[in-house]
């Protein structure tokens, strides 16, 4: 089988890379003595970065490298991020082709000719570098090219099962699969869209359902460090960018009119309606981006704000009260990650719904 | 006062707000459902939709906070 040839190399593949282990360096000042600073921690994990961070193991951060490509006004430059030793603070200098970079707060910025080092303005901004245009394998682009293929895995082994069985009972993760997509079909496309139209749009919802599943699901995992695709605006904006298209483009006449001759109402208040209905276009898919960006986030900032309070408070009889109540939370997180993708389907669907309905007056 | 710490005063506030509607959403909802037990399922989906708008509003206060 073509198919189970790829899934073996895949998987081996994506556990050669996690055992790979990063270049470990000691950083430069004694971590020993910095206090520990809880909103430090939590931004370090809910934001995007060059490279999965492991754990600390006896001071040395032990971290796995992704590449980091950019592109400046020479052209294409490509290093691993082990290059930067695990600093942030804009101190280690990468040279490549005559050009030379500094991480910092994990923004790689160019220096110009002849700076030793960054220089800030008062909000710390630096002022003596560029940012070139980041086309990095971040570690949000690199779970989401995982759980892409996971995806595809998944749907390709259930469709097989399809194709092999004449309609007869679904075995193996077909069995699995058909619940959750005939729910997606029955429970929001249906009764959102309408029984005769939901069809053409039953590949989107289902692609935007498991996707942001499957990535809420993986931003749980704790030892890939939570890499936190859904919690990222820039995803959520994709995602939210996407309804807006499909609804814009699937509405018919009588949305239209909704929009900017609302039907039933007297001239003055047709008036009125219309600039409230434009900004009302807009204001469903960012609010839609907000809810997922914000659900996932405070998620992630809630389960780690109870164990910073171990640190906080520097004493171990805080930590049996913040471990079992960020279990509690994990929990109710994993309930959260099911009832966002559905939040969001079911949204989704009911734009459409609104965009594609008849008029009945 | 700084600030961060009325932004954290407002994203409060915002809670105490969607705290009360997601209350009054659940309230009506259980009331209903005991009701006319046979459309729960229709209920529960109506009241996860209005209690996601709801909660938009309290999350806007999260974000306003985290950027201040």
């Amino acid at each position: 089988m073509t198919l189970n040839t790829f899934k073996n190399v895949f998987f081996s593949a994506l556990f050669i890379a996690i055992s790979f282990v990063g270049y470990a360096s000691e950083s430069p000042e004694n971590e020993n003595d910095k206090e520990f600073n809880a909103k430090e921690m939590i931004m370090h994990h809910v934001k995007d970065a060059h490279e999965f961070h492991v754990v600390d193991w006896n001071g040395k951060p032990i971290s796995i490298a992704l590449p980091i490509i950019l592109w400046t006004d020479q052209g294409l430059v490509t290093f691993m991020s082990s290059e930067f030793h695990h600093d942030d603070s804009g101190t280690q200098i990468v040279e490549k082709d005559g050009m030379r970079f500094v991480k910092y707060h994990e923004k790689i910025y160019q220096l110009e000719p002849h700076v030793q080092e960054l220089a800030f303005d008062d909000a710390h901004h630096p002022t003596n570098a560029s940012l070139p245009t980041d086309l990095s394998i971040t570690r949000n682009v690199f779970m989401m090219w995982v759980s892409v293929i996971v995806l595809l895995l998944v749907f390709i082994s259930t469709a097989r099962v399809y194709k092999k069985s004449d309609h007869k009972i679904p075995t193996g993760i077909a069995g699995f699969m058909e619940p959750l997509i005939v729910f997606v079909r029955d429970e929001i496309a249906k009764p959102m869209i309408g029984d005769h139209k939901y069809q053409k749009y039953m590949p989107y919802l289902l692609t935007i359902f498991f996707f942001i599943w499957i990535n809420n699901i993986f931003g749980l995992i704790p030892i890939i460090n939570g890499a936190n695709v859904s919690g990222n605006i820039a995803f959520t904006l994709t995602l939210a960018v996407f309804t807006f298209l499909v609804t814009t483009f699937s509405g018919n006449k009588n949305y239209w009119k909704h929009i900017f001759w609302m039907p039933g109402v007297p001239v003055p208040m047709k008036i009125f309606l219309m600039p409230i209905e434009i900004v009302g276009m807009f204001v469903k898919p960012i609010s839609l981006m907000i809810r997922l960006f914000a659900n996932i986030t405070a998620g992630h900032i809630i389960i780690l704000a109870l164990m910073s309070l171990i640190f906080i408070f520097e004493t171990i009889a805080v930590a049996p009260v913040s471990v079992a109540f960020s279990l509690f939370i994990g929990l109710i997180e994993i309930v959260v990650t099911a009832i966002q993708a559905y939040i969001f389907t079911v949204l989704s669907a009911l734009y459409i719904g609104m965009a594609t309905e008849e008029a009945h007056h | 006062m700084t600030i961060t710490g009325i932004a954290a005063i407002g994203a409060g506030l915002a809670a105490i707000g969607a705290g009360m509607g997601i209350g009054r959403i659940g309230g009506s909802a259980m009331d209903a459902m005991a009701r006319q037990p046979e459309i729960q399922g229709k209920i529960q989906t109506s009241a996860l939709i209005l209690a996601a708008f709801v909660e938009a509003v309290a999350l806007f206060g999260v974000v306003a906070a985290l950027i201040v």
